[in-house]
């Protein structure tokens, strides 16, 4: 179907009616984040976005483009994994323990323009989170209850490399819908496809037009003009092995002295799932909560086990990082952890890229001998 | 003595009282915390004390004079457990600028009678001078940590109070980061959380007012203000406010006073593309300010 401007809207009023809170992108603190929006005005209208390492900023542009920019600070792993959860609250009377039922109603979410990279993050989540003996409660709920609207990506970004990862810019599967943008001198249309049956429910409901063979055309122009404008590539052939077998490589020194071991890049990344347990409780001793926050890798706490940080030291802890996301991960969960949003390139402080690290390990492999074996 | 409740001492030094205030701010959960614990000395609360030993003794101030490298002792002598608390009870607090510079040349100026003034050379936190069970950062102090290591003392669990950096808690809230975002100069990333990552909240760089962070890298970070078109003097007096001998916020405005007045001295190792341009803008940077000194 195609939608023209006005469709967008309804599209996202239709969303709310079905009893959905729509997320989307939406400009907050000159950054397109995502929050709760209620109309298509609340979307990053005529913006885009200009990404480098540890650089971010908004311009305008001389259209009225809705999906004219690419990924901000925030993923959608904020809705699913949220930064916060209290698993669990407990008060205490005479001699007893009594566990407070205070479950709140499941939120249930639309994520609107959600991008290639990100439908593969979530996906990746989802291996995390589900495929194992103890699934996790809230994001199942969460991830179940949710109604994704992708959008393909006309315009990558700076940090962008999903051809390197495979992961886009064009939405394969994971969707309920798929938008793309079509805007040229003459239209200004969205071509809007179903990619499931609350899709085609939600489509049914929406008044637009008949895809036409010139809106295909432009349709397969926008992923063409794309593929071709990704701000970095990432050489993934065999990264894995040169990974894992160079744990001693002095490149890990040199990132280390820019590395600020902020934990900035891990809880950008879309797929960064660690977290730590706080155990609280009131001056009284009456009420105890429990609750899950993220954490990272990055921190000292994170590897604190009797007697000290496993990886002490930032060099450790960056290589830890960098090796699970690129190549370990993919023993653990069947595919790299890496979608090339680019989002850890950005919001980097000092701008380390992943991308360059990776490429500095390739130019520079140090001859076999000197190679650890990895146990 | 005959009360079961572990009793409570609060503490000054030389500070501005802005941490024990903290405790009086507790508003909604201070009766809980004057029900748990035998308010047995606080002056800023009450004129009525009651001699030591205490169970849990806060302290606030750093050490500025020999009286007080000798109260120091006595409170330590009385306490079970001493918690101190705030950038000055920690670090030395913003007096230890003094550390800097000639405390006898500052007396004089402000004084019309220095003599009177009977002070040390140094600011320095307490940790110096005795042994301390808990440090609790913060200019001032956060009311929720405070409740935390109170409420973990009763109960003999540790505290919730992580070491990692302010970035955390920008994250966590979802702030953009002003650094990468709007090109603000913040301390975020050296910064021990605490404060819930309140200036960048508002749209502010961090100053720095916990301290340094678990494995502060200052170099790194003080490379990017070079980038951000801070001078060098600037940077320094980033490093030195609330916190100024923390001892990696020390060596980090050491480092580059040292620099600075020694060319001979080899740069940070950046990146080497990015070196050139750092390097150039420094050296503008200073060939401007010297011609500005010659105008002046």
């Amino acid at each position: 179907m195609l939608l023209d401007v006005e469709g967008l809207g309804q599209l996202i009023r239709v969303l709310g009616e079905r009893g959905l809170q729509v997320i989307g992108p939406t400009v907050v603190d000159r950054a397109v984040v995502y929050d709760e929006i209620d109309s298509a005005d609340d979307l990053p209208v005529g913006w885009t976005d200009e990404q480098d390492g540890g650089h971010y900023r908004l311009h305008r542009r001389d259209d009225e483009a809705r999906f004219g920019y690419v990924v901000g600070p925030h993923s959608w792993k904020r809705f699913l994994f949220p930064p916060r959860t209290v698993l669990w609250r407990a008060e205490r009377g005479d001699g007893t323990f009594r566990l407070i039922d205070d479950r709140a109603d499941i939120s249930r979410y639309a994520f609107f323009g959600v991008r290639s990279c990100e439908l593969h993050a979530m996906a990746i989540q989802d291996r995390v989170f589900l495929d194992c003996d103890e699934p996790d409660r809230t994001y199942r709920e969460r991830r179940d209850a949710a109604f994704v609207v992708a959008v393909n990506c006309g315009e990558p970004g700076g940090t962008c490399f999903c051809v390197s990862m495979d992961t886009g810019p064009q939405a394969t599967e994971g969707y309920d819908l798929l938008i793309t943008e079509l805007l040229d001198s003459d239209r200004h249309d969205f071509l809007v496809e179903s990619g499931s049956d609350a899709g085609v429910e939600v489509l049914a409901a929406l008044s637009g037009r008949a895809v036409d063979d010139d809106a295909r055309r432009a349709a397969a122009e926008v992923i063409e003009v794309a593929v071709e404008s990704m701000g970095r590539s990432l050489e993934t052939a065999g990264l894995q092995q040169l990974l894992e077998e160079n744990p001693e490589h002095p490149r890990w020194d040199h990132v280390a002295e820019r590395c600020l071991a902020c934990t900035n890049c891990t809880l950008v990344c879309p797929t960064c799932f660690c977290s730590a347990v706080e155990d609280t409780t009131d001056v009284s001793g009456g009420l105890a909560t429990r609750e899950r926050r993220w954490d990272s890798c990055f921190t000292m706490d994170f590897s604190y086990l009797h007697g000290g940080s496993v990886r002490s030291t930032t060099r450790a802890r960056y290589r830890q990082w960098m090796t699970h996301k690129l190549a370990t991960w993919i023993d653990q969960f069947g595919s790299s952890g890496c979608v090339g949003c680019g989002r850890c390139i950005t919001w980097c402080p000092v701008g380390i890229d992943i991308t360059e690290e990776a490429a500095a390990i390739r130019a520079d492999v140090l001859p076999t001998a000197e190679k650890v074996e990895v146990i | 003595m005959t009360s079961a409740r572990p009793s409570l001492a609060v503490w000054k030094f030389s500070s501005c009282d802005g941490c024990q205030l903290t405790l009086l701010d507790c508003e909604d959960e201070l009766l809980d915390v004057a029900g748990a614990l035998d308010i047995a000395y606080f002056l800023e609360a009450s004129r009525a004390t009651v001699d030591g030993p205490y169970d849990l003794s806060l302290v606030e101030g750093s050490i500025t004079t020999p009286d007080d490298v000798e109260r120091i002792r006595e409170v330590r002598r009385s306490s079970r457990r001493l918690v101190t608390i705030g950038a000055c009870a920690t670090s030395g607090g913003i007096q230890a600028l003094r550390n800097f510079a000639d405390v006898r040349e500052f007396a004089a100026i402000v004084y019309a009678q220095p003599e009177f003034v009977v002070t040390l050379d140094t600011s320095t936190a307490i940790a110096d001078h005795v042994p301390v069970d808990f440090e609790l950062r913060g200019c001032p102090i956060d009311k929720f940590q405070l409740l935390d290591v109170i409420s973990a003392y009763l109960l003999g669990r540790e505290p919730n109070v992580p070491a990692h950096s302010v970035c955390v808690e920008c994250k966590l809230r979802g702030n953009v980061c002003v650094t990468v975002a709007h090109g603000i100069p913040c301390l975020g990333p050296v910064t021990h959380a605490g404060c819930g990552a309140l200036c960048p909240t508002y749209d502010r760089g961090c100053y720095g007012c916990f301290g340094p962070m678990e494995s502060p890298n200052t170099a790194s970070l003080t490379e990017r203000l070079r980038e951000l078109s801070m001078p060098d003097d600037d940077i320094v007096c980033m490093f030195r406010t609330f916190n100024a001998y923390a001892e990696s916020f020390r060596r980090a405005g050491e480092d580059i006073a040292g620099r600075t007045s020694r060319a001979t001295v080899p740069p940070y190792p950046a990146r080497p593309e990015e070196r050139h341009d750092a390097q150039a803008s420094r050296e503008s940077h200073d060939e401007g300010r010297r011609s500005g000194a010659r105008g002046g």
